[in-house]
């Protein structure tokens, strides 16, 4: 027999082709694998998009002049504010911001005009209701830039040194953080949710239908079973990964500032950690309900703990330890990483060395753990 | 080079099964030779299942040894299992893989594979009468057709001992008339066929029975023998005796 031949003769292969096939003919979950975490992600962005764009916003122009008319003006074009109406004093200021019908507040002082005039730094104020740190991150970077440029405009108009400086003060919680932050890892998070979730149901299936019985009796190795179950969702993550990243540039101006090469390679061991810890649920439960259950049970602590919504930094140490054990928190660095830094290999080594061995482990785990047997 | 297939092709000794303290099978010795269709009789929870499990090593056997094919199936189940063909009560079957892919994946699990798999496939589509369904899903197929195909992916690999486990539960007379024809042909070409069922006119068909009740081995011998020994008339006969007796000795 020649090398080709043995190989040929892999169960393996006939595993993967079966699986193929069966994945084609289920068109409901494949639509559902790649339909529902693009709806998510969409879902998810706008709600993102609408509360960051469109503050309802209240004015206090107290130079009223035509300096600061263009200025409001200039901000509000950012479309980060919605001008909901103008108010007479900062005491009314404070009462529709914490009644809640205005987000922010711009805040011209009456020498406005006059400082630019004299090509003095003219300080406008913004005040941004910060409760929420996703709504007002975007909102100050908008009216810092509607500044600087309505700054470079004065200085090319009258060769002056006038400038505009916009004072943002966020209130209720200081330190936001951006929202940009946020999408890659809304990519991370559904890719490991979904992945976990196909990949727990595999086996399960199988012994469900009583085809595990059958298989058990043939001379298929464990590995080829595990692995013939789990390969073919590789695929499905990669069309995800593209369609949420498409989906994510086109509607929400995600940034791409490193290597998407790079980020596929190492998007890799990433799926397969996550298709393994599915793998894993499918050889301790026994019907597919449990599956799904277990797999959901990896939802929050992504979520949580992962630094998806709160840095992992702030919280207290067991909570990092659980964090370190979820691949999930590496893939986050790798994506922040390379989409929103720009940054390769030379840093993110670690992480993916950590990933490999996530996924090493984790195979290796449940093959272990998966006995051709049915006691 | 495989071993050559012994004159007994399964050979067990003290087999016993124990599950949570209750015993499945008991201390069962048991012969099966060469090219005979032997069946395994039994009323519902007498041990049969767990016996065709522990022989196709898919459970291990609490005590006792069994040797299937001239290999130690405790010790080397891989081994075994190149050999064997086992068709389950669920026949094990895609629904949603047609006739020919489910024989192809078969196949090819079993390591078969380009011009030898594609020979053996069409030996087997015309063996068991399937050509004309080819293409269409498994899980459309009534339960004769479905019983087929169980059976000829199961012998695909031209294993030399084929294990059935209540083939023929929830199939029309005619297809079962069929199916027996099917596995008669098979013994005479020297496939072993152990198989279980409720049929009584099944049971005459086997070359030789076992009988076992609450996991112990009531009786071997040739459909004759069996009937003479618990002077009765058929095999169906000795069945309701023997249920009789777990009955009566339940109460």
């Amino acid at each position: 027999m020649t090398r080709v031949e043995r190989i040929a003769r892999f169960p393996l292969w006939a595993m993967l082709r079966k699986e193929f096939i069966q994945m084609r003919r289920d068109r409901g979950t494949l639509a559902m694998m790649i339909g529902i975490p693009a709806i998510q992600l969409v879902m998810f962005g706008y709600a993102i998009q609408t509360e960051v764009r469109h503050l309802p916003t209240v004015v206090l122009d107290q130079s009223q002049s035509p300096e600061s008319r263009r200025f409001v003006q200039a901000i509000l074009n950012t479309g980060n504010f919605d001008l909901t109406g103008t108010v007479r004093d900062r005491a009314e200021m404070t009462t529709s911001i914490n009644r809640g019908d205005a987000r922010a507040a711009i805040i011209i002082p009456a020498d406005f005009q006059r400082d630019v005039k004299r090509g003095r730094t003219a300080v406008a104020q913004i005040i941004v209701d910060a409760a929420d740190p996703l709504a007002s991150s975007a909102a100050i970077g908008g009216a810092r830039l509607a500044g600087a440029v309505r700054s470079q405009a004065l200085a090319a108009q009258a060769g002056a040194t006038a400038a505009i400086e916009v004072r943002v003060r966020p209130w209720y919680n200081p330190t936001s953080r951006s929202a940009v932050y946020i999408v890659p890892g809304i990519i991370g998070v559904l890719l490991s949710v979904t992945m976990i979730v196909v990949a727990s149901i595999a086996l399960v299936r199988e012994r469900e239908r009583g085809t595990l019985e059958q298989l058990v009796v043939t001379p298929i190795g464990k590995t080829s079973l595990m692995l013939g179950k789990i390969l073919p969702f590789l695929l499905v993550g990669y069309v995800q990964i593209t369609v949420i990243l498409l989906l994510g540039l086109l509607l929400f101006d995600v940034p791409i500032r490193g290597s998407v090469a790079t980020l596929y390679v190492m998007a890799l061991p990433f799926v397969m950690a996550s298709l393994a810890i599915g793998l894993f649920v499918s050889t301790v439960v026994s019907t597919q309900a449990q599956a799904m259950q277990l797999g959901f049970l990896f939802l929050l602590p992504n979520i949580l703990l992962s630094g998806f919504m709160f840095p992992r930094e702030a919280m207290p140490e067991p909570a990092q330890w659980l964090g370190a054990a979820l691949p999930l928190t590496y893939f986050l660095e790798v994506m922040r990483g390379i989409l929103l830094k720009g940054v390769g290999w030379e840093t993110l080594w670690r992480e993916a060395v950590m990933l490999v061995g996530f996924a090493a482990g984790l195979v290796g785990l449940s093959v272990l753990r998966f006995r051709k047997s049915i006691e | 080079m495989a071993d050559p297939i012994p004159a007994a092709t399964i050979v067990i000794r003290g087999l016993r099964k124990v599950y949570r303290g209750v015993a499945a099978v008991e201390n069962l010795d048991l012969e099966v030779r060469r090219g005979e269709i032997f069946g395994l009789l039994g009323p519902n929870g007498s041990g049969k299942t767990t016996t065709i499990r522990m022989l196709t090593g898919l459970i291990v056997p609490t005590a006792g040894s069994a040797m299937v094919v001239g290999v130690d199936v405790i010790t080397s189940p891989e081994l075994v299992r190149r050999r064997i063909g086992y068709m389950s009560q669920r026949f094990g079957l895609y629904d949603d893989l047609t006739v020919r892919e489910n024989l192809e994946f078969y196949a090819g699990v079993y390591g078969l594979a380009g011009a030898e798999r594609r020979r053996r496939i069409t030996e087997q589509m015309a063996e068991y009468v399937l050509e004309k369904r080819a293409g269409q899903l498994a899980g459309t197929l009534s339960g004769g057709w479905k019983q087929r195909l169980a059976l000829a992916c199961a012998t695909t690999h031209g294993p030399d001992l084929v294990f059935l486990d209540e083939p023929t539960a929830g199939v029309d007379p005619a297809s079962r008339k069929l199916f027996w024809e099917l596995i008669g042909r098979r013994a005479q070409a020297g496939m072993t066929i152990l198989v279980t069922t409720h049929y009584m006119d099944e049971a005459e068909r086997c070359h030789r029975l076992a009988f076992l009740s609450r996991g112990h081995l009531i009786g071997v011998g040739t459909p004759e023998e069996i009937t003479a020994r618990f002077g009765v008339a058929t095999v169906e006969d000795v069945f309701i005796e023997l249920q009789r007796r777990d009955e009566g000795a339940l109460t």
